[in-house]
Order: C-alpha cells, then structure tokens, then sequence
C-alpha cells in the first residue's frame, strides 16, 4: 500500500497534473458555481478535453472538476440563494441568511475549511477502505455484479426520484435501451441501427451525457426563462465581509466536522445516496445534536448549519469514489459520467484496477487531497473575484453551453448525424425534465447498460438458462432481496400517500 | 377525460416499449444461436417489457406527487429558436467548416436571446472561436477540417 501510495504521489505531484488539478478546481468552481450546472455538467464537457491526455491526467482533471464544482455550487447558494449543485441545497439554508446579515465572506470560509476538512478526512478514509474492498470484491462472481447494477439503478432511481419511482424506472429502462443500440458485443449482430452506419458503433457516452446534462440545462434555462420564481438574484459583491472565523466559531466546526464526515462518506460509498442525501442527513443530525439555544439559530445563519452539510457533501463525493474504484460500478450520476470517460481511455475499473494500473488508482485517489488544499489555497482568496461569473448574463452563458457541447460532439465523430441526434435527445429530454422526469437514473442505465447485459449474459450461460443464479449465492440471495425491498417500499409508499389525499 | 402530461409522456413510453419491444424481436440471430440461453435479443427483449410494465403501472396507478407546470410562463419561442439554429448549425458545419459557422452560430444565438452589446457579441464569437481553435491545434493537436479557412489559406 505505502507503494502504491508513492506511485500515486509521484504522479499526481508531476507538474502537468498539477496543473491539471488546479485548472479543474477552478474550471469547477466557475461551471458549479453557475445555478443548474453541477458537477455532472461540468465533468461532461471536459471529457473531450481529456481525450487528448493519458488516462491518469484526464482523470485528475475531472477529480479537480468535481470538487470545485462542490464547492463553487457552495458560493453560489450562499451569495444569492440559488444552490448550483442539489448537494449544496442545505448549505443555502444557513449560507444564505448569513450572507444577508453581511457575513458572507465568513459564510463561505466556514464552507471553504468544511469542504476541506471533509475532504480530507474522507480522503484517508478511502485511502483504507479502498484496497481492502478491492480484495473482497475479488470473490465477485457476475450474477453478483448483475445484482449489484439492479440495486444500483434502483437505489439511484428510488432516491434521485423525489417521490416519483416508477418516473425514475422509466427512465433507467430508456438509458438500458439506448445502451443496447449498435452491435452486439459478442456476436457482432446490428441491433435497432435502422440500416444506419452511424449506429453501428452505439450512441456514444459523450453525446447522451451532453444531450441529457448540459444541452438540457441549457435550453431549460431559456424555456423557463420568464418563469418568475427562476428569476436571477443579484449580488452585491462589495459586502461579502471578512473571511477571518473567531474562536467561538472555529470551535462549533470542531466537533460539527468528524462527525459528518463520517455520515457523509458512509452515505457516499451507498449506491444512489451522494452528496445530496449526505448533506441533509447531516444538517438534520446536527440539529439534533447542538444545545437548545443553537438549535435557535438554525436556518438563520449558524456556523453549524453551514459546517454540517459542506462537510458532509464533500465526504460524499470520496465516498461514491468507492464502489466506481473497487467495483467497477459507479453509485451516483457523477461517477457514472466518470466511469464513461474511464471506459473511453480503455480503462475497466474494478477489483483488478488496483493491480493492473496502480498509477492510475492511486494518482486518482492523491489527486484528490491536492484538490482539497488547491481550493482552500486558491479558490478562497479568490472567491470575490470568481463571484463575477455569477454576473454573466445568460444571453451569453445559455450559447456558450450549447457551442461546448457541440463542439465536444463534434470532436468526438466529425459528422453532422450525431449533432442532430443529440439536439433529439436534449429536447426529449428538456420535456422530460420539465415533468420531474430524473436524467441521473438514465446515465447510470447507459453507462451501465454494456457491463449488466454481459454480466446477465455470463450468468445464464453458466447456469444453462436457468434464473436460479439469482438465489443460488448468498451473496446474490441477498442483493436480489435488498432490491425487491426498495422497489416494493417505493411502491408501497406511493399507495399509501394517495390513501392521505 | 383529462389526462395528465405525465401521464401522457407515460402513455407515449408505453407504445414506444412496445416499438422497441417488436423490433428486438426482428433482431435477426445466427441459426446456431436461436436457441442459446442468451443471444443478441435476450436483453432487449427484457428491457422492452420491462418498459411496458413500467409505464404501463403508472398510467394506472393513481399519480401521487403529480408535477405541475404553468404553461404559459414557458419561452417556446426562443426555445424553437436556438433548437433551429442548432439544426442549421449541423447542416452548415461540414461545408462552411467549423469556424465560419460556429462564430455564425454563436452570434446568431446572441441575438436570438435578446444580447444587444455588439462589442461583446463580436469578442465572444470570432476571436473566441479562433483562440479555441488554436487551443485544440497547438494545445491538444485535435485538427479540425476547415474548408473556408482552406480557402483562404490560413490552415492546410
């Protein structure tokens, strides 16, 4: 382990992939700073980017990406209310009304030191938990793994749905669909290509992620324009105050932030919870926690209520670093993009990962405590001037979105079918989105819709065709349960709120 | 009788399952594979009726958190707009080449959503396009096929 520890030092530590964690924290701070692009978005449109590196790099990149869009969706919801990533939504409830009473500077020093200390925290965390998971996910067999992509889906679709399961379903059944055009990896046999060259190779990663993220960001941002309740809020930059935190304040983060980094990296390594059931199980938690006279100043600007959820989401985002490294299967949406692009460098990510590539395993998770201390030394000094992308008039902004997801399909295949086929996708999917319809579920179906239909296919020929596979294991037999009791809970739970109406 | 966007959406998911469902079917398999536990349709012929279950459930099921939107308050005219010009932009591309029409493409965007600072609109399109160019070809070597700027000489 320490070897493999140095590796990943003397890679991620090389000037160029230095370079490259900074130019993501920032690149992610801008783009996750921005209301409705997150982490998602901003890894999307750098993969094409990432092409053009070695896979260690490009990796590092989007790591950097990730962590700065965490924490630019921060800034966003404490200057003016309007998280840029769901992860921050609880830092808004106290961000906010602190930066209302003219502290914002120190609103988002307290989310800078979090974010960091979560960060950091969860960072050593994975450093033990990931080869040792690794090890035990060795003895895998693929129904296993089948199970485990059904449980992920489904965890991913039973939380990303905000009440609405079968809307989610729907959703992972339409990612698995579009994964399944081209040619069959075996058998080489066309499938739904409609006599088309331009499928016979499948829908490419980039464009659906693309289409279903950034381009349908875009064009919701111009349909709901004039929607009065999406009407921007404008910052007053000269009154963000000081960044300095006195004692009494460093002394509530003290105790907020072990034990919500704790929270938030269990609740990360969870297929489907993330940063975003992170951050609120921990505002909830530190409620409950803090003394009476505390509890009073939740939701109007307490230093806990901001430590709590920024601390929280970051050790959530190493968290779901988790199963993507040691597995091979991402838990969120965020790693699934990431596992894309890590299956475009000719990477399988899994057990053996750790041993085949260690560089890449190590560099990937090193990068991520750099990308810590780059954004607490970069990022929060600059942060009044970052603040003035906030400014950019959406005029601009919207055109720049859809010209950066054009060109990176563009780039991918030089031809005009796949621009076409992608704005097909994003206006399906910006009305999809408009009636809760959740993208996450459907990336994550796409992403994984290769590896489950292998796996499946692995399992019944061994087992002669026959489903007993699915309960011959334990391991299986109780994967296979886990997943009847979220699905049949989802369900039971929308029967039983409509007998309250 | 009303029905609900969601519901419809559902509906329409629902004859398209069916669609993909019939089409998984007509995968043609190789003679020897017909009758293998698993070839080349297994899957989507799972994924089809996994679809119809799915939406099926709930066109029929009561809606217990349905989504309201306010129709009116949507900008479908900007939408259409840029949804257009992004059509245009996949027609022009590989004749104009990549930098006559994206500098094109991001003007006219521009203006479709109401930018009138053309000094701005100007910096954000032309030059903005040629330093990403050149971005990608001294930077990252990715070479773009520029038929306009061929012409006049500038790239090879």
């Amino acid at each position: 382990m320490i070897e493999g520890i140095l590796i990943g030092l003397q890679t991620a530590l090389s000037f160029k992939n230095l370079m490259m964690v900074m130019i993501g924290c920032f690149a992610g701070t801008i783009i996750g700073m921005l209301p409705g692009l997150g982490p998602m978005t901003a890894i999307a449109l750098m993969i094409p980017i990432t092409y053009g590196f070695d896979p260690s790099t490009g990796l590092i990149l989007m790591a950097g990406v990730y962590y700065g869009a965490v924490f630019g969706g921060s800034t966003s919801s404490i200057l003016i209310n309007a998280p840029g990533v769901p992860g921050t939504v609880a830092t808004s409830f106290d961000g906010y009304p602190m930066a209302q009473q003219g502290k914002a500077g120190k609103a988002l020093a307290i989310a800078a030191y979090s974010s960091f200390a979560g960060g950091t925290i969860s960072a050593i965390f994975l450093l033990i938990a990931a080869p040792s998971l690794s090890l035990i996910s060795l003895s895998f067999r693929s129904p296993d793994y089948f199970g485990l992509m059904i449980l992920g889906l489904t965890a991913v679709a039973a939380f990303s749905s905000k009440g609405n399961f079968l809307k989610a379903m729907m959703m992972v059944v339409l990612g698995l669909m579009l994964a399944s055009v081209g040619q069959d990896t075996l058998s080489d046999i066309p499938r739904f290509t409609f006599n088309n060259m331009n499928l016979s190779d499948g829908i490419s990663f980039v464009l659906v992620v693309m289409a279903t993220f950034a381009m349908t960001e875009a064009l919701t941002l111009i349909f709901k324009a004039k929607d009065p309740t999406k009407a921007a809020k404008q910052i007053s930059l000269s009154q963000l105050g000081s960044i300095k935190l006195d004692k009494t304040e460093t002394k509530k983060m003290v105790t907020t932030i072990p034990r919500s980094s704790v929270l938030g990296f269990i609740v990360g390594v969870l297929p489907g919870a993330g940063a975003t059931i992170a951050s609120f199980l921990a505002y909830g938690m530190e409620r409950n926690f803090v003394n009476d006279e505390e509890k009073q100043k939740f939701g109007k600007g307490s230093v806990n209520g901001i430590a709590a959820p920024e601390t929280a989401n970051n050790a959530a985002c190493s968290g779901s670093f988790v199963p993507l490294l040691t597995l091979g299967i991402p838990g969120s949406g965020t790693t699934a993009v990431m596992l894309g692009a890590l299956l475009g460098f000719g990477i399988q990510p899994g057990p053996r990962l750790y041993q085949t590539n260690p560089e890449i395993f190590w560099s990937v998770i090193m990068s991520m405590y750099i990308g810590m201390v780059v954004l607490l030394i970069l990022n929060l000094p600059l942060i009044p001037y970052i603040a003035r992308v906030l400014a950019t008039p959406r005029t601009f902004l919207i055109p720049l979105i859809l010209f950066f997801s054009l060109t990176g399909v563009y780039l991918m295949s030089f031809n005009n079918f796949d621009i076409y086929l992608m704005i097909g996708i994003a206006v399906v999917a910006t009305v999809l989105r408009l009636y809760d319809f959740p993208m996450p579920p459907l990336i994550l179906a796409f992403v994984l819709g290769g590896l489950m239909e292998e796996n499946l296919r692995r399992s019944l020929l061994i087992s002669d065709g026959s489903w007993t596979f699915l309960w011959d294991r334990p391991l299986t037999l109780i994967i296979m349960l886990t997943i009847i009791f979220i699905v049949g809970w989802q369900i039971y739970r929308s029967f039983f709120k409509k007998k309250h109406y | 009788m009303k029905i609900s966007p969601s519901k419809l959406i559902s509906l329409l998911f629902f004859v398209f399952s069916g669609y993909y469902l019939y089409t998984a079917y007509q995968i043609q398999v190789f003679a020897f594979d017909e009758n293998a536990p698993f070839n080349a349709k297994t899957f989507p012929i799972y994924l089809g009726f996994a679809g119809l279950f799915f939406s099926a459930l709930y066109v029929i099921l009561p809606e217990t958190n349905p989504t309201d939107v306010d129709l009116k308050v949507l900008d479908y005219k900007k939408t259409i707009g840029l949804v257009i010009l992004m059509i245009l932009y996949g027609l022009t591309i590989l004749r104009a080449g990549y930098f006559l029409s994206t500098s094109i493409f991001l003007v006219t965007s521009y203006i479709i959503l109401g930018e009138r600072k053309w000094i701005w609109i100007f910096i954000l399109s032309f030059p903005f396009v040629a330093i990403f160019m050149y971005l990608l070809h001294g930077l990252l070597n990715i070479y773009l096929r520029d038929p306009f700027l061929k012409y006049l000489g500038i790239m090879g």
